[in-house]
């Protein structure tokens, strides 16, 4: 049974519709890769996968239970799934540590010093056990995503969303962020990810998903999404990206 | 075709070439005799007052004014000078050392011009209020009636302390539950806000003297149990609450809207709660932003405790009413008006701090 089942998901903003019936499925330990122009629809499906957008239609499953629409836990569905954001996102006012033990303490209810110190042993795993007590405006961009990383990893999440993480990053910070996402999709965590960055999605992804205008067009493994497309529009924005040195 | 001798460019430079700087001169002149005139306004205004003031403080008054006026001249000579050295220039065809001279000549004649101005303002006071036999002075400023009153009215004031101190706390409470409850999430919280909104609409259209009144008088007259027997002052102290309750649950609402909608998203995505959410990441930091707004509302609070003299509590302004009517003489209620700048101002500026701290910061981020 695959981990996440979204299923003929329509979403709008008022009259605007961004997802037209997106069915996908997310099996255990597989990585997929959103691509799509910006305003495809790929952020917005990734908040509707982790609660924070209500769907208009369709249904969300994760790990066989109904995630979307009334009565659903948000709560609950979130300690499964983790999400990082473009813009990091961290709290401004606690210091890396306690950014990262926020949610085992308040959430899952971890005594404080127990918490602090599962997040100094995660920090130090990304490289930053020197920067635990730094504020988050003292790090580089690089730096506060990977910290935003191991927050979302801190709740010991079944899967996790990654809402183009790199794309707010100087182009020499990017690398940084991407090996800690290899090494997870090494180590088998399930995740679902929108990206521009193609080389990557290439190397990671177990199936690549191209959305257009809130529509599924095309999806499979990478070889052939990016060797051998079969939509037209695939292959168009494929050309642009070429065309932009981004592939 | 080409693009190298676009017309409208050229234009432009030529244009540019032949102009002269606008004339300096007249400015200059204007200051120059601007100073004389205003060192002459001085003796006139030093001989009216010393019909009224000892003579040695006329003279002396006089004095530092008008030497204060002579170093204008430095300036008024300079702008005069540079004017010239700018026509001078334009007339030698070296417009940009005409531009420069005459830019130095007009920021001179400006300076001068101000000084002026304000000492112009000061002779206006001295005239007001020693004219007609120092009536005005008499009236406002009279040392005895100043030194009489004193005492009494600046342990009136600690009323007026009090009122602000306990009412500022019980805003404070009373702000945030209100804007909570007018943010209140989701169908459930319909009501809620429905509420708060209205509450908060209300009294903040309806004067805050007038609540005043309608709680001193009225909760004494309904025979409330509890609420009836309470003091004045802590009718004034409840009215100030309710009233300013209201506009600092605005605040608090727009301290909290004004925290970016990606951190409630991360905390949220973490698995807090709405409640943990507001708690930990959002109110923390929208508490730091909401303390310059805030401050600016407690300083017309300590002001508006003023208004409580409506009701009879014996406050710094009521008790320099009695002192003006026994005396018939109004020094006293200047006493009062002293008082509340001195603890309202240090409050400004430190206002005035924090936003600039504010602004550096918000910058830097």
């Amino acid at each position: 049974m695959p981990f996440i089942e979204i299923d003929a998901v329509h979403k709008s903003y008022g009259t605007t519709p961004v997802l037209r019936g997106i069915d996908l499925d997310v099996e255990q330990h597989q990585v997929v890769t959103l691509i799509g122009a910006s305003g495809s629809g790929k952020s917005t499906l990734l908040r509707c996968v982790n609660g924070l957008e209500d769907i208009s239609a369709g249904e969300i499953r994760v790990g066989g239970e109904t995630a979307s629409g009334r009565g659903t836990d948000v709560n609950r569905l979130r300690r499964d799934v983790g999400m990082v954001f473009q813009h990091f996102n961290l709290f401004p006012h606690m210091n890396v540590v306690r950014n990262v033990a926020l949610a085992p303490m308040r959430v899952a209810g971890v005594p404080r010093a127990e918490a602090e110190e599962r997040a100094r042993t995660l920090l130090a795993r990304v490289g930053l056990a020197d920067k635990a007590e730094r504020m988050p405006d003292q790090l580089s961009g690089g730096q506060q995503q990977r910290v935003a990383i191991v927050r979302a990893l801190a709740t010991q999440p079944r899967a996790l969303l990654l809402d183009e993480i790199t794309s707010a990053l100087d182009p020499e910070l990017v690398a940084e962020v991407l090996d800690i996402v290899r090494e997870l999709a090494d180590s088998g965590m399930t995740m679902l990810l929108a990206t521009h960055e193609m080389g990557f999605a290439r190397e990671v992804s177990h199936k690549v998903c191209f959305l257009h205008q809130g529509v599924l067009l095309e999806e499979g493994p990478p070889e052939q999404i990016f060797g051998d497309p079969q939509e037209e529009r695939t292959r168009a924005f494929l050309r642009r990206i070429v065309e932009a040195g981004r592939l | 075709m080409t693009l190298t001798a676009s017309p409208l460019t050229t234009g432009q430079k030529e244009l540019a070439k032949s102009t002269p700087p606008p004339p300096a001169l007249p400015l200059a002149a204007v200051a120059l005799a601007g100073v004389l005139i205003t060192v002459v306004l001085t003796g006139v205004t030093a001989a009216a007052a010393g019909r009224v003031l000892p003579t040695a403080a006329a003279v002396t008054g006089a004095a530092v004014v008008a030497a204060a006026l002579l170093t204008l001249l430095r300036p008024a000579a300079r702008a005069v000078s540079s004017a010239r050295t700018a026509t001078a220039a334009w007339k030698e065809q070296r417009p940009a050392d005409a531009r420069r001279a005459a830019s130095e000549a007009r920021e001179d004649a400006w300076t001068t011009l101000g000084w002026c101005l304000a000492a112009l303002v000061l002779l206006g006071a001295v005239w007001f209020l020693t004219t007609n036999d120092r009536a005005v002075q008499r009236t406002f400023f009279d040392g005895s009636v100043i030194e009489l009153s004193f005492g009494e009215i600046l342990s009136a004031f600690g009323t007026n302390l009090f009122i602000a101190v306990v009412a500022q706390i019980l805003i404070l409470a009373w702000g945030l539950t209100l804007a909570l409850a007018r943010m209140a999430p989701g169908r459930a919280g319909r009501p809620l806000r429905l509420l708060a909104t209205t509450y908060i609409d209300g009294f903040r259209a309806i004067p805050a003297i007038i609540i005043i009144y309608l709680i001193g008088f009225g909760l004494p007259l309904a025979e409330v149990p509890l609420l009836s027997s309470l003091s004045p002052v802590w009718f004034a102290i409840l009215a100030l609450t309710l009233t300013y309750g209201a506009y600092v649950a605005e605040v608090f609402r727009a301290g909290i809207e004004s925290i970016a909608p990606g951190q409630t998203a991360a905390a949220r995505s973490l698995g807090l709660s709405q409640s943990a959410t507001m708690r930990h990441v959002v109110l923390p930091q929208a508490t730091r932003r909401v303390v310059p707004p805030l401050l600016n509302d407690f300083i017309s609070l300590q002001k508006d405790t003023a208004l409580v003299n409506i009701i009879g509590t014996i406050d710094a302004f009521n008790q320099s009413k009695i002192f003006a009517s026994n005396h018939f003489n109004l020094s006293s209620v200047t006493v009062v008006a002293a008082l509340f700048i001195l603890i309202t101002i240090p409050q400004a500026r430190f206002v005035d701090r924090l936003i600039a701290r504010e602004q550096r910061r918000g910058k830097g981020a």
